[in-house]
């Protein structure tokens, strides 16, 4: 059987795509690198979009990216069932290509926030979490200044009561974001985004608080091995 | 040639955080008689015709698709001059 084949998105200004890369072969899956300008997914079993400065953050975080032409070929294949992940910026992508709801506003304190977060997973269905335990706490690197989930009223009941909120902060809320949301699903829980950094927690060598990120990407080839 | 004006602001319902920050700086400075204050954006727009309903509601179209994030922002439009 060929390795899993995970696209990690670079556009300009992305940061984290190598980390990414590097946490995909971490867990025995092949990274194969997408150009935010070309029209092609080459046939990638699921898509990581990292975080990171997309465009320079003009007029609105992932603003522009969104309308990047592999963005074009990434939005009905995310309609269609593809895996995608969008970790910060790349969450900040999802919200505004309008395949997760709501939208990320700067920070409530107006500070950048660079720390070790704890969070709850809340939500194990999703193409990105289910070798997590319901309820599990982890520990997760965030860094942003724009990273307050906020949505309208109906919007977040319909998350709150369709068990869309995948993971939520513990110990305190980094950024102001409403109920405490670090990341969400989309209906069919294959379209999944989250401030905090998997990617950064994979390697105790580096630093990482834990290794908690690589539930991720072992999520992910579980689903895609079992698909 | 004509000039239109695309003003982009916060829903009022959505945390201003900056406009609070620079509510809280006016005092500090020696400005008086500020209860509130929200922060924008303003977009001017040459057009290579006259501002004329079509060209408007193309302006429109632009605020709706990429100058504003509607989930989160109004616009308004009008023309300048």
């Amino acid at each position: 059987m060929s390795a899993a084949r995970v696209g990690v998105v670079t556009f300009p200004g992305t940061l984290d795509d190598q980390d990414a890369a590097r946490a995909v072969r971490l867990v025995g899956a092949q990274a194969v690198p997408l150009w935010h300008a070309d029209r092609d997914l080459k046939g990638v079993d699921a898509v990581f979009l990292p975080g990171g400065f997309s465009y320079g953050d003009y007029l609105r975080c992932g603003a522009i990216s969104r309308f990047a032409p592999l963005m074009e070929e990434i939005v009905p294949a995310a309609k269609a069932g593809l895996p995608v992940i969008g970790t910060c910026n790349g969450f900040q992508i999802l919200c505004e290509a309008h395949l997760l709801p709501g939208a990320l506003t700067r920070n409530a304190s107006l500070h950048y926030v660079c720390r070790d977060q704890r969070l709850r997973v809340e939500q194990t269905a999703t193409a990105w979490t289910n070798t997590f335990a319901a309820g599990q706490e982890i520990v997760l690197p965030v860094k942003h200044g724009e990273g307050r989930y906020v949505a309208d009223a109906d919007t977040l009941a319909a998350l709150e009561a369709g068990d869309h909120v995948v993971v939520r902060y513990l110990g305190g809320n980094p950024n102001g974001s409403l109920n405490d949301i670090a990341g969400i699903r989309n209906e069919a829980g294959n379209v999944v985004g989250l401030m905090p950094h998997p990617e950064h927690a994979v390697e105790e060598l580096v630093g990482a608080p834990s290794t908690d990120g690589l539930g991720f990407f072992t999520s992910i080839l579980k689903n895609l091995v079992n698909a | 040639m004509a000039r239109v004006i695309v003003d982009v602001m916060l829903k009022p319902e959505i945390l201003d955080p900056q406009g609070q920050a620079i509510a809280r700086a006016l005092p500090r400075l020696g400005f008086s008689g500020v209860s509130s204050v929200r922060q924008g954006k303003r977009f001017e727009i040459e057009l290579e015709g006259a501002a004329d309903e079509a060209a408007l509601a193309e302006v429109r179209k632009m605020a709706e698709t990429l100058l504003a994030n509607t989930v989160i922002e109004d616009y308004s439009v009008r023309v300048e001059g």
